[in-house]
């Protein structure tokens, strides 16, 4: 069973046409990968799909927007993978 | 059709929030400048504008989905395909289903039929905003009236 990283680094490498090897846990999506939000739209769908959850991309960004949290905390793809896990968790409980 | 308005939509068959699908038709006019260019001695209904139709389609259901409350932006249009000419004067049933309500956006399947026969097709991402001023939201209440927006189907789902 794969983990949940290398589930979006899959993602991201098939919907962003992105090398897979280039795809690290430590990688920002939008400052290293060059993500845009229009792209990270199709991510969030193929995610939104594979794990059968809603990522909160709204709260996020206003959280960001807000000041309250950082991109690297949603967006570095480990922390990515660990907000996905507690969502997961969170449906599961 | 009120293609001078860019409002393709003439009214709204059947909408069903259970169901997360919505009808709608619009009739081609026999008669527009467009015509004159697309194209000259034969006119065509563009592809451009069957994809508003199953745009704008996509965004009454994703509208209705969220009460009046935010707009629906087309943000993507993926694997469209136009299967046949659409000329003047003809009825086109356009329906859209919703295969994912995301957080800030949604995703549509929507096509156009007409007389029962596949038209054209695509899959539509829609942004999903607040409502950007008072002035748009109660204009598209006023635009949802004129077409008929089934207000019991926000009661009964």
């Amino acid at each position: 069973m794969s983990s949940t990283f290398d589930t979006i680094a899959n993602i991201i490498a098939e919907t962003c046409d992105i090398p897979r090897d280039s795809i690290t846990p430590e990688s920002h999506a939008i400052n290293d990968l060059g993500i845009d939000s229009l792209d990270f739209l199709d991510i969030a769908f193929a995610i939104d799909k594979a794990f059968g959850i809603k990522l909160p991309l709204e709260q996020w960004t206003q959280e960001v927007n807000d000041g309250k949290a950082t991109t690297e905390q949603y967006f570095v793809l480990n922390n990515l993978a660990a907000r996905i896990d507690e969502l997961v968790a969170a449906k599961g409980a | 059709m009120r293609l001078e308005y860019f409002q393709l939509i003439d009214r709204i068959v059947d909408l069903s929030l259970a169901d997360r699908k919505i009808s709608t038709e619009a009739t081609v006019p026999t008669d527009s400048t467009i015509f004159e260019g697309h194209f000259p001695g034969y006119p065509l209904m563009p592809g451009v504008l069957l994809i508003e139709a199953m745009a704008q389609t996509s965004g009454w259901l994703v509208v209705a989905a969220n009460r009046f409350e935010r707009m629906a932006f087309l943000a993507a249009v993926k694997g469209a395909k136009f299967r046949t000419f659409v000329t003047p004067g003809q009825v086109m049933a356009v329906t859209a289903q919703l295969a994912h309500d995301g957080s800030g956006y949604a995703i549509t399947e929507a096509n156009i039929a007409i007389d029962g026969k596949p038209v054209c097709d695509a899959t539509l991402t829609l942004r999903v905003l607040n409502f950007p001023n008072e002035e748009m939201k109660v204009k598209m209440r006023e635009t949802a009236a004129r077409v008929g927006f089934p207000s019991e189907a926000l009661v009964n789902a």
